[in-house]
């Protein structure tokens, strides 16, 4: 069970096996699909036609490739901004959040702490519709008594923005509490010591502290954005994001121009996941 | 009679390192027997492998007289209490102790009997149902003692388990574990590398160094009678010079330390030569102090000297007194019996001691 | 509280408050109002159950919420088998940089949208896809073989999905396993199968019980999975949710089918923690 246990040869190797295999499992999917981004076929799909990179960089039909395809890109570009917008949200009011949990005694904070962790066990399309209902009753409830119709209550990006940053607070406040748990803060109070205001000295000594975890927070927090799904469909205008995007090309049936899409995706989201893992680990 | 444990010929490699180098000895039944060596001397991978959890490369571990190497650890006789104890967090305290007889396929009425029946003897009747983080360090330790003992295995292997207490419960615990052994009358082997634990507690102990045992014996023997260099060394205090031996006469002998002193010792029948360079070990104790000169009359070696520091530490004060011929100090017992009360940093002393309490070794290691 | 404390208080109480109570509490208090309405007329509402009853007369929407639950508990539950032993290698035996290694090969794909793994599944399980093309290949099959749009495709895309939010915190809570206490079982007797069930198990409980909670959770309200691998009558319930809201414009029913599924999880969780004696801030905070 341990290496110290003996353990028959069989078993150790069975169990290597074993491990192995489900690392192929995990390996294999995404595989595929970065390795059929590369045939020259209208399919994504065996057989195998030969290799191009007509899917990434072709201009002409029938191969249009990821960087001559528009909607795509504009896709990409809607999801970016979101991204954007829902890590830097997060990132600020999870700080706030953090702070607040680890600095102060209240009455409710046990029921807020609770409310808090709330996001997490809501399926996300429930906190999509929730939202969208919400906002629609708060449009229309002005429409009525002021006839003026609020276009960002109605599906689109500023309720999609809304609806991922409504649980991926949740995620960016656990990241930055754990780190803010682990700070020692008579630190802080040397800081007092040696002339620093409070203020002053959060600025100088914890914040740089927490740092780490706010940078990891914030990469997080994108990654879950632009990969979200669930919220997004509910939420959505006219201006797709890419997953939704994808999803309403993937329905019409696939070409390999997908594959090449998915396989930048997963280049960029492993990078930017690596250099967090790194980071933090030489932290 | 068969010993209860023997180790023979037992070595152990890593890579090219000989954690364990050919350690060979024999526990008799009942007795306390420590390994006492400093960290890293490999003690602990004998206890590993005599619990099963580390392979010998090469040599037997016996068990009452049966070597034990294909058996594997949970089906050997012997029972370890870890450095940290290691009782189950998952379980309270009748669970951790009935785990090993659950093992044992016993019925559960047998094995509430027994439990309850062990934490009698061990002094904490009535804790059955307690979380094992609601008791003090010394009940764990108590606890875990008898989580092996109620297996009533042939050998009971403790690696260090006094390590995580604090000094006052650490003596109370010495004496509580030398009579917890007497009263289960079952082989304990326990290592460490305190030697005070060592010493009070064992009936025999191997003192170890980089792999091998330097010394088998009572504690007496190890403390009066160091066999190496080493031993002289690590168990107790003592003054050390290293000098070259000028004339040797039986067991006598004399040398002449480095900065020029001349100096009576004895080889206790170890091979030395006039000549080699060799280390004379004297205990704090063994030297006798004085106002004057006269006290002294039947000693070898005598000389004056200034006091420079005193360290008071009730029955076992010293003093730290320099030659007046030069040299480093030396430290010498303070006895309490008040003749001494008013020496003060820069009175003038004399010491001496017999050449026979003067333990040379050819010198090298230690 | 002095002044000063009491504004930075204040300050940082209100992002708090305004999130929880905007976007989470309000809004599912206005879903549950919205789902006990009836439109009898143009504009003109009444308070009733009726959604609910539609709901528990129509057998369809019956067995499908039956049938989404059975299936994510089931997921769970596979989830939870094949990720253990593989948790546990990472956390205990794996040592330095394997370790590492393994624990971040883990990760990866799960940065990845779960749009391009499930894209994934069907390039490898369609009738013209690559296990197809191998079984004919190979003389398994003289024909393509569709394995997608069955539930098996289903749950093997809902456990791949959900596999690194059950190692994740298996890992951690195995790792803080201690190796003395694994070999004080085997000392005093135990056997592999008795420590794991006895000392193993019961230290990784607190680990098996949150990832069990966030696959159920994202198995019970994945829509896109069931949607592209289990295809058009895969009957997942938040299929239902989203044709009432944006096919049919039936709202007040699609908030009721959304209120049930938050009430099923929500029964669920709170089943799983009491079982296990845990509370939901020592399994997700």
């Amino acid at each position: 069970m341990i290496p110290t246990i003996p353990q028959p040869r069989a078993v150790r190797l069975a169990y290597g096996a074993y491990v192995l295999l489900f690392f192929l499992y995990l390996a294999l999917p995404l595989s595929v699909v970065a390795v059929f981004a590369f045939n020259d076929s209208q399919f994504p799909s065996l057989p195998w036609e030969g290799f191009t990179w007509e899917w990434f960089f072709g201009d002409a039909r029938p191969k249009i490739g990821v960087f001559h395809e528009r909607p795509i890109l504009r896709a990409i570009g809607t999801s970016a901004f979101v991204a954007l917008c829902v890590s830097v949200l997060s990132v600020a009011v999870g700080l706030s959040n953090a702070f607040l949990f680890n600095r102060y005694e209240f009455r409710a904070k046990g029921l807020l702490y609770m409310l808090m962790l709330l996001p997490l066990v809501i399926p996300g399309i429930v906190l999509g519709i929730s939202i969208l209902v919400f906002s629609s009753s708060v449009a229309n409830g002005l429409w009525e008594v002021a006839q003026y119709d609020v276009q960002a209550l109605r599906p689109g990006l500023m309720l999609v923005i809304l609806g991922q940053f409504s649980f991926i607070a949740t995620i960016a406040t656990l990241v930055i509490s754990a780190r803010l748990q682990k700070f020692d803060r008579s630190l802080e109070e040397a800081a007092m010591n040696l002339g620093a205001g409070r203020l002053t000295a959060v600025r100088t000594i914890t914040i740089p502290f927490l740092m780490p975890a706010m940078i990891g927070a914030l990469v997080v927090a994108f990654l879950m954005s632009f990969e979200n799904f669930n919220t997004t469909l509910m939420l959505v205008g006219s201006d797709a994001p890419l997953t939704i995007a994808m999803f309403d090309r993937l329905k019409e049936g696939s070409t390999p121009l997908l594959n090449a899409v998915s396989l930048l995706l997963m280049v960029g989201s492993s990078i930017l996941a690596l250099t967090v893992i790194l980071f933090q680990r030489r932290n | 009679m068969t010993p209860d444990l023997e180790c023979k010929a037992l070595t152990r490699r890593f890579g090219e390192f000989r954690a364990v180098d050919d350690v060979s000895f024999a526990v008799p039944a009942g007795s306390f027997f420590s390994i006492l060596g400093p960290s890293g001397c490999g003690k602990t991978t004998i206890m590993r492998m005599i619990a099963g959890f580390l392979e010998p490369t090469s040599g037997d571990i016996l068990i009452t007289g049966k070597s034990v190497l294909d058996v594997p650890p949970n089906k050997r006789a012997v029972n370890m209490v870890f450095q940290h104890l290691a009782l189950f967090p998952m379980m309270n305290i009748e669970e951790n102790i009935g785990y090993g007889l659950r093992r044992k396929g016993m019925s559960r009425a047998e094995i509430a009997r027994k439990v309850d029946e062990v934490l009698e003897r061990i002094g904490l009747p009535g804790i059955n149902t307690r979380k094992v983080d609601e008791l003090s360090g010394g009940q764990k330790q108590r606890v875990a003692i008898a989580r092996c003992m109620v297996l009533e295995p042939d050998v009971l292997l403790l690696d260090e388990p006094l390590g995580a207490l604090d000094l006052k419960l650490r003596e109370r615990m010495k004496v509580e574990l030398k009579a917890l052994q007497a009263a289960f009358d079952t082989t304990f082997v326990y290592i460490t590398h305190d030697q005070s634990e060592a010493l009070v507690m064992s009936d025999q102990i191997a003192v170890m160094n980089e792999g091998a045992f330097e010394q088998v014996g009572t504690a007496q023997e190890l403390y009066y009678r160091p066999e190496t260099a080493f031993v002289a060394g690590f168990v107790g205090d003592t003054n050390r010079w290293t000098g070259r031996i000028e004339r040797i006469s039986g067991e006598a002998l004399d040398l002449r330390t480095e900065n020029g002193m001349l100096m009576r010792g004895a080889s206790h029948g170890r091979a030395l030569q006039t000549g080699d360079r060799a280390a004379i070990y004297v205990r704090p104790e063994a030297i006798r102090v004085a106002h004057g000169a006269e006290a002294l009359e039947g000693f070898d070696n005598k000389m004056e000297g200034t006091v420079t520091s005193l360290l008071f530490n009730g029955a076992a004060s010293r003093v730290l007194v320099r030659p007046a011929t030069g040299g480093e100090e030396i430290e010498v017992a303070l006895p309490q019996s008040g003749e001494f009360a008013t020496t003060r940093k820069g009175d003038v002393l004399h010491i001496g001691w017999s050449g026979a309490q003067g333990n040379c070794f050819a010198a090298g290691a230690g | 509280m002095r002044a000063g404390t009491k504004l930075g208080f204040i300050l940082l109480l209100t992002p708090l408050l305004l999130w929880l109570s905007l976007l989470i509490i309000i809004p599912h208090i206005d879903m549950f109002l919205v789902s006990i309405r009836e439109r009898v007329d143009v504009r003109q509402y009444e308070t009733s159950l009726a959604n609910y009853l539609t709901f528990f007369q129509e057998p369809l929407y019956l067995r499908t919420f039956l049938r989404t639950a059975v299936m994510s508990v089931l997921a769970t539950l596979i989830t939870l088998l094949i990720a253990f032993p593989v948790s546990y290698y990472i956390a205990k035996i794996a040592k330095g940089r394997l370790q590492a290694v393994l624990f971040v090969l883990c990760l990866i794909p799960f940065y990845v949208s779960e749009l391009v793994r499930t894209f994934g599944w069907m390039i490898l399980l369609r009738e013209t896809g690559v296990f197809s093309n191998l079984l004919q290949w190979a003389g398994l099959a003289d024909r393509p073989v569709e394995m997608l749009y069955n539930d098996a495709a289903i749950m093997i895309g809902l456990v791949y999905t959900s596999m690194l939010f059950m190692v994740v915190p298996l890992v951690t809570t195995l790792e803080s396993l201690d190796d003395a206490v694994v070999e004080a079982g085997y000392d005093l007797g135990g056997n592999g199968y008795s420590v794991l069930r006895e000392i193993v198990i019961p230290h990784a409980t607190p680990g098996i019980v949150s990832g069990s909670i966030v696959v159920f959770m994202l198995s019970l309200g994945n829509y896109l999975t069931p949607t592209m691998l289990g295809g058009k009558d895969s009957l997942w319930f938040t299929e239902l949710i989203y044709s009432q809201f944006i096919v049919r414009f039936n709202w007040e029913l699609g908030a009721a089918f959304g209120f049930l599924l938050l009430l099923l999880s929500s029964l669920i969780v709170w089943g799983m923690l009491r079982l296990t004696g845990q509370t939901l801030k020592e399994t997700m905070g």
